[in-house]
């Protein structure tokens, strides 16, 4: 079992979710954060004032998933939030320890589903 | 306003047929009448419900004015600009009934101010003043009494986020007495100096603009900037609210500008009209300007430019043409936005959300402007300015500017610094860092989870 944890532009979000869908991955939990790697911020101007954010805004998603659908998974991020330029954000892959289901009481692997 | 009151007069001898029959008829419903049949014939029921419905309408401003600051400070200072417009609701109220309204209105002394006559409204009653013969004094006191709560919420915008909220108070109370009510009664009161000069001041431009947006720059000046100004402080938190606000201004405003007609006529039409031209001219001209410059129209600068077309037109909205308001419209829009983008940073002081750019530099350009746009066509009891041959106005003018702008600078320095010897004027670094809602008023604006 490993977590998916993937940093993407917020406007890549809705394809993202269409590829995972796609690739029939449909556990997923999505935040709205703030964060900054080597891209700039992009800047706002208020009354004439330029303002470069030192953090941007950027999307979160989380995902949990069985041996079998990491690559699918990676692969599915990788080419749908792909734009070339800096700032396409990054997915990191953690090992799960466990996984229970609330409702059932089931673990491990069945309960990831 | 010694114009009006003659218009308004002579616009009375036409109707005085219509207003006897009216009396005849309010003479007849009422069995037992205590008021005299000449008071209620002068009493114009059309001029009374313009001018209670306007009340309302600048009423409105305030809370309007709240959400527009409210916009564009950060998230956790929201409540705080909230609060402290709506405390000027409550306490200029209270302070204008007891002694405001008497200072301002009051019968003269010197020319300076008003006596405590009317002290506790004492003689202000439903029956005509002599500010405006056609609607009972008591609309007239609470009408003006609107103008008197809009004026020092408008200098929250210099200090928003750092000033102490008693603090915020006291110096609100006193600039009331020792600035609003005499420069008020300079201008608008009988036997008032600036109003004896001749100049011209509509709805307010001098009285409230210029005097609310210079005690704004001596605030920004003495309370010195946020902690993190420039670099860290984060942009508007709702520009929505900004826009929404802006709106109930832009909304209210017809009240303040049509109303200072104190009649429902034609030169409330006329009023009205100019606002309206003059807002929606410098709203346009402002984003014209942002798209220049920053190759982007903002929502925050279309709103920010028909608020500045709105102030600058105040003191002229009922002396101008349409043509002339779309003329101080768009002048105002190029000043105001020069005033913003580069005499702010250059002079470095924190006017927090652009009380004195937009307010003052506004309110200065529009009692100029009215110097040079005025005109007797659209209104006999007025003067004709500049570009229409008459010089002298424009003359008359500066000198009520300089008077008003230095009176309102200096007294409010002063108004600070005595405040600062008993109270401290700002809060303390950590309680501007966890932000002004929690500290000072165990709020928070926005709840995190459902």
């Amino acid at each position: 079992m490993k977590y998916i944890v993937a940093v993407i532009q917020p406007d890549k979000l809705d394809a993202v979710l269409d590829r995972l869908t796609e690739k029939e991955i449909h556990l997923v939990t999505v935040t709205s954060v703030l964060g900054r790697g080597r891209q700039k911020g992009v800047s706002e101007v208020y009354r004439s004032h330029k303002e470069v954010g030192s953090l941007l805004r950027k999307v979160k998603l989380e995902i949990a998933v069985n041996e079998a659908y990491v690559q699918p998974t990676i692969e599915a991020i990788k080419t749908a939030a792909r734009t070339g330029d800096i700032g396409d954000g990054k997915i990191f892959v953690l090992d799960l320890a466990e996984c229970i289901r609330i409702r059932t009481g089931e673990t491990g692997g069945p309960a990831i589903g | 306003m010694s114009h009006l009151r003659r218009l308004t007069a002579f616009l009375f001898t036409t109707e005085i047929a219509l207003c006897a029959m009216a009396a005849q008829d309010l003479a007849a419903d009422n069995a037992a009448p205590a008021q005299t049949v000449a008071s209620v014939a002068s009493l114009d029921s059309g001029d009374t419900a313009w001018v209670l419905i306007s009340a309302a309408l600048v009423l409105l401003m305030t809370p309007g004015l709240a959400f527009f600051y409210g916009g564009l400070v950060r998230k956790k200072n929201v409540l705080s600009v909230l609060m402290q417009c709506l405390m000027m609701i409550g306490l200029i109220t209270i302070h204008w009934v007891i002694c405001g309204y008497s200072l301002a209105f009051g019968p003269d002394i010197g020319g300076v101010i008003g006596g405590l006559d009317w002290a506790g409204l004492r003689g202000v009653t439903g029956e005509p003043g002599s500010y405006a013969p056609t609607i009972p004094h008591n609309v007239f006191m609470i009408y003006q009494a609107m103008f008197a709560v809009i004026t020092p919420a408008l200098i929250i915008g210099a200090f928003a986020e750092r000033m102490r909220f008693s603090s915020f108070c006291v110096f609100s109370l006193l600039w009331a007495t020792f600035v609003y009510a005499p420069v008020c009664h300079w201008v608008w009161g009988e036997g008032g100096f600036l109003r004896k000069m001749g100049a011209l001041d509509f709805a307010g431009g001098t009285v409230v603009h210029i005097n609310a947006g210079l005690a704004a720059l001596a605030a920004a000046l003495i309370l010195g900037k946020r902690h993190g100004f420039t670099k860290t402080i984060s942009p508007p938190h709702s520009l929505p609210f900004a826009v929404l606000g802006a709106s109930l201004l832009w909304f209210g405003w017809f009240g303040f500008n049509a109303g200072s007609a104190l009649s429902a006529g034609g030169l409330a039409g006329s009023a009205f009209v100019a606002t309206h031209v003059a807002a929606s001219t410098a709203a346009f001209a402002w984003a014209i300007l942002d798209s220049l410059h920053h190759s982007r129209p903002t929502a925050l600068g279309i709103i920010t430019g028909a608020v500045a077309g709105l102030v600058a037109v105040t003191p002229a909205a009922g002396f101008i043409t349409p043509l002339g308001a779309m003329g101080i419209g768009l002048s105002v829009s190029i000043i105001c936005w020069l005033s913003v983008t580069y005499m702010k940073p250059l002079l470095g002081y924190d006017d927090s959300l652009d009380a004195y750019g937009v307010h003052g530099v506004g309110g200065i350009w529009g009692a100029i402007a009215t110097g040079l746009w005025a005109s007797k066509a659209v209104n006999p009891a007025g003067a004709d300015g500049l570009f229409h041959g008459n010089p002298a106005l424009l003359v008359i003018q500066l000198k009520a500017v300089a008077v008003t702008a230095a009176y309102a600078f200096v007294c409010s320095c002063l108004l600070l610094k005595l405040v600062n010897l008993a109270l401290p004027l700002r809060v303390s670094e950590r309680e501007e860092r966890v932000g002004l809602d929690l500290s000072l008023h165990s709020e928070a604006a926005y709840t995190l989870i459902d």
